[in-house]
């Protein structure tokens, strides 16, 4: 009797869980920063559905896109980080309800 | 039962790093403190590399670890400890209601996911990368990066020099 290799089905589901967490988590939390890591995760979730594509498919196309949204997660933390700071400087607080205004 | 030992060791660490995934990015945004949350996002990227490792991708196993692992979630912490945060710990519960009505949807949104995977089996052109060439996974990546991907290459580079400006001049104190 042969068993099964782990079907992509599976890694699609637990990357769709991964992505709801995070929704959930950027939906729910009004703290800047817990929200920008359900981002990270988010991304981390889309980055899972590629490489599970490419891998059963058997292409290069879904582990460069991959790479691709590495290197722009780098630069939005950097950017991102960077806004909090001076928001925080500015206005004292992260809360992403009391940021309501486009300008202070 | 000897040829079938790879695959209970693959199922084995498939089950056990999904359930660790699973409970870690739960705890990530149910943590009141943030450093917290931080450590288990860390623990999340952890787990996802070890999938890329049983999908045969090494080299975004590595680059996970290093990029996500280590270089974001330390500037998360380092943000964290820069700011004090210690009134949004003690912020409560508001908006309960819009709150509720979020989860229920991002529930919803699961259960269509859930159901648009696993309705359908994968299908497209099968490639000419198998696991057997994919093991040499730094060389295929590099071939494909630097030819085909070439142009896009150029463009992240000209994208983090971007940010790094940008970045510079937004933490910049005004004068």
């Amino acid at each position: 009797m042969v068993i099964p290799s782990v079907p992509p089905v599976l890694y699609l589901i637990l990357s769709g869980i991964l992505f709801t967490i995070g929704v959930i988590g950027a939906l729910t939390r009004r703290n800047a920063i817990v929200v920008f890591m359900c981002i990270e995760m988010m991304l981390n979730a889309v980055n899972l559905t590629f490489i599970t594509v490419s891998r059963f498919l058997q292409s290069m196309d879904g582990v460069l896109f991959a790479f691709f949204v590495m290197a722009v997660a780098a630069a939005e933390a950097a950017v991102g980080l960077a806004i909090f700071v001076m928001v925080y400087r500015s206005r004292e607080t992260v809360n992403v309800d009391e940021i309501n205004l486009l300008k202070w | 039962m000897v040829e079938n030992i790879g695959t209970i060791f693959q199922w084995l660490i498939f089950l056990g790093v999904a359930f660790t995934s699973i409970i870690a990015s739960f705890l990530v945004i149910t943590r009141k403190n943030p450093i917290h949350s931080a450590l288990f996002l860390v623990l999340t990227f952890l787990c996802v590399a070890v999938l890329y490792l049983l999908l045969y991708s090494q080299f975004i196993a590595i680059i996970q670890v290093v990029v996500y692992a280590g270089a974001i979630v330390m500037l998360i912490v380092f943000v964290i400890m820069l700011l004090d945060l210690e009134e949004e710990l003690r912020s409560g519960l508001k908006l309960l209601y819009s709150k509720v009505i979020g989860i229920a949807l991002a529930v919803l949104f699961l259960f269509g996911l859930i159901y648009s995977v696993a309705a359908k089996s994968l299908t497209g052109k099968i490639g000419t990368y198998t696991p057997e060439k994919m093991s040499a996974n730094v060389k295929a990546v590099g071939e494909v990066l630097f030819t085909q991907y070439l142009f896009p290459f150029e463009i992240v580079s000209v994208l983090l020099v971007a940010a790094i400006v940008g970045a510079v001049i937004l933490s910049k104190k005004r004068t």
